[in-house]
């Protein structure tokens, strides 16, 4: 089962193919919609498919009968050259092939992602059979759903660079297809544009870095480049690596949502909820993170990228947070949630904390989830409400829908016991304990201001009075088995989630240990020898909870007991309120410094174009015919003029002669006589003078 | 076969002109026989051209002087040396292959389009077809000149006789400006060929022989010069690309689809087959100005782009746009960037050619090229959305699809070589931009709500129509992600060319000595 890792991203491709071009051929020979329950076998079973084959690849990867055989604990497999293009200078002096395969590469790391790809993604997919069952587009919906499993099963799998660049352009083509998914809407296609290209400033940032590397390395190959950068010494300054890691990590932030690229995230929630759940929790945003552990080697020998990628995640983890204060939309206050958690997972990164980083990224696929997922729910029932003010007291109405959502918001806000508990405090400790003070508080910072956000949605949305109007609050009801399954799974995997990867004084993460081998991080002997007792770790995991605690009760204070105070609050400083409402105007900003001078460039250079470069041509052909009137002229006039003249003169000189010839006799003897007489004058007066 | 293949060459140009032979007897009035004629002859054409990807290795077909295939050689104009060559390497391979599908694609996306003259416009198509053909099978630089001359005059009938509103002007426009360009070309030809006669004793227009001679600097930079002018104004190169949108506009669909699939890589093949190998050191000697107006045509390309209200001027200026990636693969003179950029010729013809189709299936339908007229299509012909859908993405190079090979091989071919990277990381900005301007004309196009009451009973694409867009299609998925059976050709003349221009790019790679270093490599050296 190994060697066909490939089949993993393969069958959703067919799935895809099969779903889009049935439907396709069915609508263009009938009319009619292909059925939606064929679509959904189709759907569902290649994913399922695709789940069935990454547990059986990595339990047999990881089964003690195969342990011999496969050393470093990884599989690649290469199916063809993709490409082989002649060769090229590389840095160590000499010349390098370019070339990559089509090959495919299973090691801890990957397969930590493709279960949760493909785990997650298989909820979401059965769950949008309830919540998309009455769109027109099924088929469609289903054909772009399973090309995202595609792109991002490739993405996670690539054993080279540039396949993984294909599933991560891949991801942000989907992403545009499926926010911009309802075709009718505007928002909906300027959403998806804007996830797109955002994403493409971020891939031009990929691209660099993958440009450097080869530069560099000679290979483009994760094995070449890996080992040769394991056996490099950490780089200080700025050096090729520096430049390396940081354009691959401009890369991240496009993708993952980082500041300053993270714009397009909030927006995408414009696509059907089951497609934010995806964006935001399996695939997509988790790219950028993958793909910064997976290049550790390059990271963890750069320490100035590391720092910026830590400066990065921890600004971000906070500046979405406050954001995430002041939205009433519920779907835009878990978008910027994942914007603030994917900033805790680049945290972990920068500081060192790779497993922990990968770790969360897993924790949070499962509770960010079950959290969009459960909003959906909530969605559906208020007849596509999104608008917390309308909500409330929902819990009655929708317990199921509540209790999962309350374990998901009890999970993401870091209450013991509970997956994202565990995963955020072991970002806070490594932040901590690899002596990144700053980072550490920002992120303690941030732990309470997500605790207070979420139930703060909770609340909103669930407890409280009613306010949504009587004809909604009649037909509210609990959605079908289809939609609450994957909720009560993914509610479940939110709980035990976290058990994987215990803190060292509850026995250490397996999690951590089972990465182990995809790491290869240069020896950093200051943490090897700097100490951390126990005892100051407990300390640290009581802080994380006290904060998370202090935010749950004033979320508590502020919209349950004194539904007033959030109010009052605002009228302090109403300044304030609409600079956080309105997302600090970065989007206004952004339009104004790169989006509208962009357009007035691309005008001016219209213009430019129209008047002065054709213009140019224009006006060689205007004075070429100028010159060529004038030469007419002269042409006309002056040398025909003077060929006419001298025919006007010979014509003149002929009618002269022609008066003579008149055919009358006397005039002839007139002349004669005439002639002779002149002739004897002559002659005469000749004889005389001599 | 065996006899034959010795006049395969022949056989592949002249057939569309067989094709008009037999239009020229069919009478006016019976439009559809024409019709089959010429669709038929086209077809063939495309046909008979397989062969030469097949047997191209056949050691038998191989000239094991010079490399090239099919070598066809007789005395043409004894008395100045001219002679009637032709032979292909996989450079022209990969062109002659492209006319050929191209050419059967345009004449098939005719038939409804073309209601008067039915007869003329069939035979202007097919005359074309021969002309480019012999252009990239031509190897005497008169022969070259003669069909890069005839390729004018039935474009600037089909442009002027079946073309839009301004398509006088347009006609004019094009034909006058190519015309000036290769005169001086002609001179530049002219002076290299008494040169070779003023050393070497010998009048003669081959080009191999002079592809090797070697030239004096001077003579060499006034040559590329003159070159220059012939071979930018046909790319187009800014500032030269002015008559590219007006003539665009106006031509008829089919025009547009050769214009831009075809006639625009002559440009680009006269600079990879004759400034490049003839002229290497004038060719390092402007590598900075020329790689300079290639960034600009990018950037500038695609900003002009972005501001375009008609549908076919936004894919004429995209193609400024894309032309300036090949003519920097073209100039970075490394092998992957030289592959890259006769790649992305043929991707540029498959995926531009397949938008101007695109373009042409509702200008058909509404007689509307302007993109504010539609909105929302995609709901009444999703067929129609799919093939476009997947065309913008070949044309903004989405891996997977063709115009990334293109785009990476002559990227990664820029950034490695020495000095050049800074231009590789500005014209990765041109990829951004790309996207942009694509996806936003798709949107507008596509998306969005069904408001014009003339778009409400569009119908979706025919079975002929789509008949058009699959080969392109699978030629797209094809390079995208299996390129290697088209670049394998390509590896022997690149490197040759390469191994001209770059005389120690390949001895650098056998000895010990590093290569000159480009500001990165200092950077990576200079790190700790």
């Amino acid at each position: 089962m190994l060697d066909k890792i490939w089949l993993i991203p393969l069958v959703p491709l067919a799935g895809s193919a099969i779903a889009g071009l049935a439907g396709l051929i069915n609508l263009r020979l009938t009319g009619q919609r292909l059925d939606r329950r064929l679509v959904s076998i189709i759907a569902l079973s290649s994913v399922g498919l695709a789940f069935l084959l990454s547990a059986g690849a990595v339990f047999e990867l990881f089964s003690s009968q195969h342990k011999g055989s496969y050393s470093l604990e990884s599989y690649s497999v290469d199916l063809f050259t993709w490409f082989e293009a002649g060769s090229l200078p590389v840095a160590e002096g000499g010349l390098a092939r370019f070339t990559v395969p089509w090959g495919f590469l299973l090691d801890p790391l990957s397969a930590v992602m493709i279960l949760v790809v493909t785990g997650v993604g298989f909820l979401i997919h059965v769950y949008s059979t309830g919540y998309m069952w009455d769109d027109s587009g099924y088929y469609r919906f289903f054909s772009y759903l399973n090309l995202f499993m595609f792109a991002m099963l490739t993405l996670v799998l690539a054993n080279n660079f540039v396949l993984m660049f294909v599933g991560w352009e891949g991801v942000g083509l989907c992403s545009y297809l499926l926010i911009g998914y309802y075709l009718e809407k505007k928002s909906a296609g300027d959403a998806g544009k804007k996830a797109f290209v955002v994403n493409r400033i971020g891939d031009a940032g990929f691209i660099l870095g993958m440009f450097l590397i080869f530069v560099h390395f000679g290979s483009l190959r994760y094995d070449e480049v890996f080992s040769k950068a394991a056996e490099m010494p950490v780089q200080a300054g700025h050096g090729f690596l520096f430049w390396a890691t940081l354009c691959l990590f401009i890369g991240a932030t496009g993708k993952s949502a980082q500041v300053p690229l993270y714009v397009w995230l909030p927006d995408a929630m414009e696509g059907p909820t089951p497609v934010s759940a995806l964006i935001h929790a399996a695939t997509m945003v988790t790219a950028g993170v993958y793909m910064v552990a997976r290049c550790n080697a390059l990271y963890s020998r750069s320490p100035e990228t590391m720092t910026i990628i830590a400066t990065i995640g921890a600004l971000t983890a906070v500046f979405a947070a406050t954001i995430g204060f002041a939205q009433t939309d519920i779907k835009r206050v878990l978008a910027y949630s994942t914007v603030s958690q994917l900033g805790y997972m680049f945290a972990a990164l920068g500081v060192g904390a790779f497993a922990g980083g990968i770790f969360h990224l897993m924790t949070h696929a499962f509770f960010k989830a079950l959290l969009f997922l459960g909003s959906g729910a909530v969605i559906m029932a208020m007849h596509h409400e999104q608008d917390m003010r309308k909500m409330g007291g929902l819990r009655k109405h929708l317990p199921a829908t509540y209790q999962t959502m309350l374990i998901g918001t009890l999970a993401i806000a870091g209450v013991p016991g509970l997956a994202g508990f565990f995963s955020k405090d072991e970002i806070l400790w490594k932040a901590w304990s690899n002596g990144h003070p700053r980072i550490w508080f920002a992120l303690w910072l941030g732990a309470g201001m997500t605790a207070f956000y979420m139930f703060r949605l909770i609340f909103l949305t669930f407890w409280g009075e009613e306010r949504m109007d009587e004809d909604t609050k009649r037909h509210l009801h609990e959605p079908g088995s289809n939609v609450i399954g994957p909720l009560v799974v993914l509610a479940f995997l939110s709980v035990v989630g976290g058990y994987v990867g215990l803190p060292a004084w509850l026995g250490g993460s397996k999690f951590e240990r089972f990465l182990e081998p995809v790491l290869r991080l240069p020896e950093n002997p200051a943490l090897a020898e700097a100490h951390h007792p126990a005892r100051q770790e407990i300390l640290f995991t009581f802080l994380s909870v006290a904060i998370a605690a202090a935010g749950i009760f004033l979320a508590h204070y502020c919209y349950v007991k004194n539904p007033s105070a959030p109010e009052k609050a605002l009228g302090w400083w109403p300044a304030l309120h609409r600079l956080v409402y309105r997302k600090y105007y970065v989007d206004e900003i952004y339009d104004a410094l790169f989006v509208n001078r962009a357009k007035d460039l691309a005008n001016a250079c219209f213009f430019v174009d129209s008047k002065f470069v054709d213009g140019a041509v224009n006006g060689t052909a205007a004075t070429t015919r100028g010159t060529a009137a004038v030469s007419g002229f002269f042409d006309k006039y002056v040398v025909d003029g003077l060929v006419n003249l001298i025919g006007w003169i010979n014509m003149m000189l002929n009618r002269v002669a022609t008066s003579l010839q008149t055919g009358l006799i006397q005039r002839y003897a007139l002349g004669a006589v005439f002639g002779i007489v002149v002739f004897i004058l002559i002659y005469f007066n000749g004889l005389l003078n001599f | 076969m065996e006899p034959n293949m010795r006049h395969i060459l022949n056989i592949v140009c002249y057939l569309p002109l067989l094709g008009v032979a037999l239009i020229v007897f069919v009478k006016p009035e019976r439009k559809t026989a024409v019709k089959w004629v010429a669709n038929i002859t086209a077809f063939l054409g495309f046909l008979v051209s397989i062969p030469l990807i097949t047997s191209f290795n056949d050691p038998q077909y191989i000239d094991s002087s010079t490399g090239f295939r099919y070598v066809f050689e007789v005395n043409w104009i004894p008395l100045i040396g001219a002679k009637y060559k032709f032979g292909i390497d996989g450079i022209s391979l990969l062109l002659v292959l492209l006319t050929t599908l191209l050419g059967f694609i345009a004449i098939l996306s005719s038939w409804n389009a073309v209601t008067e003259r039915v007869k003329e416009y069939y035979a202007f198509l097919l005359l074309l077809q021969t002309g480019m053909l012999g252009v990239f099978m031509a190897l005497d630089f008169l022969l070259f000149y003669v069909f890069w001359e005839v390729m004018l005059v039935p474009m600037y009938f089909l442009i002027g006789v079946w073309g839009g509103p301004r398509k006088l002007y347009a006609a004019i426009k094009f034909f006058l400006y190519t015309l000036a360009g290769s005169v001086l070309m002609l001179v530049g030809i002219l002076a290299i060929y008494f040169y070779q006669y003023n050393t070497t004793g010998i009048y003669s227009f081959d080009i191999l022989p002079l592809q090797k001679l070697g030239f004096p600097h001077d003579l060499q930079y006034w040559v590329f010069l003159a070159f220059f002018v012939g071979f930018a104004i046909k790319v187009p190169m800014f500032p030269f690309h002015t008559w590219l949108p007006d003539a665009h506009v106006e031509a008829p669909t089919a025009g547009s689809v050769i214009l831009a699939g075809v006639l625009l890589k002559m440009g680009t093949y006269g600079f990879v087959r004759f400034s490049l190998p003839m002229l290497p050191w004038a060719t390092m000697h402007f590598l900075k100005p020329m790689l300079i107006l290639s960034l600009i045509g990018i950037i500038y390309g695609a900003l002009v782009a972005m501001m375009q209200k008609d549908m076919k001027s936004l894919v004429a200026y995209s193609s400024v746009s894309h032309l300036g990636f090949v003519m920097l693969g073209v100039f970075a003179a490394t092998p992957v960037a030289l592959q890259g950029a006769v790649l992305q010729m043929v991707n540029h013809g498959i995926s531009t050619g397949a938008l101007f189709l695109i373009v042409g299936v509702i200008y058909e339908r509404r007689h509307s090229r302007l993109i504010t007229e539609y909105g929302g299509l995609s709901q009444v012909m999703p067929v129609y959305a799919t093939v476009f859908l997947i065309m913008t993405l070949s044309s903004i190079g989405m891996p997977g699809l063709n115009g990334f090979i293109g785009e990476l091989f002559i990227l990664q071919g820029t950034f490695a070589a020495p000095g050049l990277w800074m231009y590789a990381a500005v014209a990765v900005l041109g990829i951004v931009l790309g996207a942009a301007y694509m996806l936003w004309l798709y949107q507008r196009v596509m998306f969005g709500k069904l408001e014009n009451p003339l778009n409400q009973n569009l119908p979706d694409l025919n079975f002929r129509e789509l008949a058009t867009f699959v080969p392109l299609i699978i030629l797209a998925f094809w390079i995208g992600i299996y390129p290697s059976y088209f670049t394998r050709f390509l590896d022997q003349p690149v490197n040759a060319i390469v191994e001209r221009v770059r005389t120690d790019y390949f001895k650098a790679g056998r000895a010990e000595g590093p290569l000159p270093a480009s500001p990165v490599i200092h950077a990576i050296r200079a790190a700790p």
